[in-house]
């Protein structure tokens, strides 16, 4: 399937560990932390590259976003993609899961022609694992979640997906367009090609569309086109614990060990 | 701004219970939803109505009943017999079409989390993920839900006011199971079924389920994390002497020791057992929040400063592989004495 085009949604993160809360806004501050390419999504982008390495295609990285995501993004052109899109406007800010969705869709339609799409499993930052069925669901594509493996059959243009369920598994088929999500660890993300850095930073490679640029309707993007809002931010509940440390050679500490569990179980 | 198929002024109160089932026994998740979902009807004073999709599972219904349900609305057909997101979301987007509940809840499994993903753009809702907690605002009818885990333990109370139904789904083990009673009655409501064959694209080629662990419920559990280096025969010999059973962190999961069901936290399973013994864990807030229901809380670790302690009753800086063998050789002592 040399003309199969397949899209790689990419999402750029705050380290985890780097976010913190504005008391006064009740939002995440995510402006002083690091950036850093959704974990989850390089096994994403690994499970294209491997498609696109024995069947030959396309791969598009589509992203929502500022445009300082610009460097970290052709890190994933210099990973063996070979177009970015990405969609940037103030207007697409504060959007929750409907108004993403519809928004990287009104992407995909754009770009045209799209037969398969990836996401990783989760975001580091909202991990709610929900864009891919949605985005499926915009643009009316079949749909296979947390995958860890994935077969194509060109000529019948369908794919199988394995993916762990249950202390089992299963196999699903659905024909293309479809969206797939990959199960995080599934694979081994690669580097960079150093010998393409070069061509991956070459400015034709990227393409930047605003609001105006899509067919979008401006009530679905952003803020109003998200249905959740944020009411109250707090330090999660945590239960009082003793915190007593217990000391000694293993043997005390086990004897001690011993009795807690005795008296609790 | 973007509207949901229906709005606050067309929706009943009503919540509904997306009931999950595989061979004829609903999931834990949704004894645990219809339990919560329970409290939270009696509260506002509102109707508890479970959605049964399947294929012969009409008596599955009582078992919801007896968990709290006071509605099962049946979807019983031959197409219906595995779970195909094209297949349930079609009849699901039907039933709530029909019935325009306020809110409905889904546990975040496989299926659910596909399931509740399509819905929420199919009605144009929104959909709040893994939610840690939920309650509901009678005053102004109004779905709470708690989102934690956003690095450093920070939790977000996320609501939506326009939108109907407001959708949350909730990992297994974040509520308590109910206590069934056997002589709580309700009523059916059979959906009619307008599934053609051809409209489901998913194939379902393969599919092995086996019994599954349950660590929701275990009396004990022994963690494994990063620290033990994969050596989880040393956490089962502990385990099997207490009584327990083992889970891991996210790492040796993903390292492939150990199966993912067995992953305790925010996208594991959230455990409530009397004891939990931490062992080689640094205590992400990720993890966390899959033990802290514990009675008792025991971690092992070699780092003082590790996070962990903070949400620990007894800490012990140590070496698990010095610990362990030390607390399992002192457990069967116990056990030899017992037995004469
Ligand atoms: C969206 C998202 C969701 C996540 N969900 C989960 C989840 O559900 N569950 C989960 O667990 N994680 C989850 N994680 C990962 C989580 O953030 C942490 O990375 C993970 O919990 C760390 O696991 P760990 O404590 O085993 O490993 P580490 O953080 O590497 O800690 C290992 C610890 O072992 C100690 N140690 C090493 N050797 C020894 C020894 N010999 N004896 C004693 N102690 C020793 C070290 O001091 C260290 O503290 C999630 C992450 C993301 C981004």
């Amino acid at each position: 399937m040399a003309n199969l085009h397949m899209v790689v949604c990419l999402k750029v993160v705050p380290k985890p560990e780097e976010i913190r809360v504005d008391k006064k806004t009740n939002r995440l501050e995510r402006t002083d932390a690091r950036s850093e390419l959704n974990p989850p999504d390089m096994n994403a982008m690994e499970m294209a590259l491997s498609i696109k390495e024995r069947y030959g295609g396309k791969i598009s990285i589509l992203t929502m976003g500022p445009p300082y995501f610009e460097p970290l993004l052709r890190v994933g052109l210099a990973m063996g993609a070979d177009h970015i899109y990405l969609l940037s406007d103030r207007d697409f800010g504060g959007a929750d899961t409907l108004a993403t969705t519809y928004t990287l869709a009104k992407g995909v339609e754009k770009i045209e022609g799209v037969d398969l799409i990836f996401c990783g499993e989760e975001s580091s930052d909202g991990a709610t694992g929900q864009v891919p069925p949605g985005l499926a669901e915009w643009l009316d594509f079949n749909q296979i979640t947390m995958i860890n493996n994935i077969e194509l059959a060109p000529r019948k243009k369908t794919i199988r997906g394995r993916r762990e369920i249950k202390a089992g598994h299963e196999i699903l088929e659905v024909p293309l367009p479809a969206v797939v999500s990959v199960a995080v660890a599934s694979n081994e993300p690669r580097f960079m090609d150093y010998r393409i850095k070069d061509w991956a930073f070459e400015e034709e490679r990227m393409t930047v569309w605003s609001k105006d640029d899509l067919d979008v309707d401006a009530e679905y993007i952003g803020v109003s086109g998200s249905p959740t809002i944020v009411s109250d931010l707090a330090q999660a509940a945590t239960r009082e614990r003793k915190r007593e440390f217990l000391t000694g050679t293993p043997e005390e500490i086990a004897d001690k060990l011993k009795v807690i569990l005795q008296d609790a179980l | 701004m973007v509207a949901s198929l229906y709005g606050v002024k067309q929706a009943k109160k009503a919540i509904w219970i997306f009931l999950e089932q595989e061979g004829g026994k609903l999931e834990g998740v949704s004894l645990e939803l219809l339990d919560k979902g329970r409290q939270m009807a009696d509260n506002a004073n509102w109707s508890l109505v479970g959605l049964l999709i399947g294929k012969d599972v009409s008596e599955i219904a009582d078992e919801a009943f007896s968990y709290g349900a006071d509605v099962v609305v049946l979807a019983d057909d031959p197409l219906l017999d595995v779970f195909t997101v094209d297949a349930y979301t079609q009849v699901t987007y039907d039933a709530i079409m029909e019935h325009k509940p306020s809110v409905f809840l889904l546990g975040a499994t496989p299926n659910g989390r596909d399931l509740a993903g399509r819905l929420a753009v199919r009605v144009r809702t929104g959909l709040n993920a893994d939610c840690t907690n939920l309650n509901l605002d009678k005053k102004r009818g109004i779905l709470v839900s708690e989102v934690t885990g956003f690095g450093g333990g920070i939790a977000a109370l996320i609501e939506m006011q326009n939108h109907r139904p407001q959708m949350a789904t909730v990992r297994p083990g974040v509520f308590p199971p109910g206590e069934p009673d056997k002589k709580r009655k309700g009523k059916v409501i059979k959906l009619p079924i307008k599934l053609e064959a051809d409209t489901i694209k998913t194939k379902v080629v393969e599919r092995v389920v086996g019994e599954g662990v349950d660590l929701t419920q275990v009396p004990a559990l022994v963690v494994g994390g990063r620290g033990i280096e994969g050596d989880f025969g040393l956490m089962r010999e502990l385990a099997g002497l207490i009584g327990g059973d083992v889970g891991a962190t996210r790492p040796p999961v993903d390292d492939g020791y150990i199966e993912r069901e067995r992953q305790i936290g925010q996208t594991g399973v959230v455990c409530r057992p009397k004891v939990s013994i931490n062992c080689g864990v640094s205590g992400a807030f990720h993890f966390v929040v899959g033990v802290q229901e514990s009675d008792i809380v025991i971690s092992i670790n070699t780092d003082q400063e590790a996070p962990i302690f903070d949400f620990t009753d007894y800490c012990i800086v140590g070496d698990v592989f010095e610990i362990i063998p030390a607390l399992t050789a002192a457990l069967s002592s116990v056990k030899e004495l017992a037995h004469g």
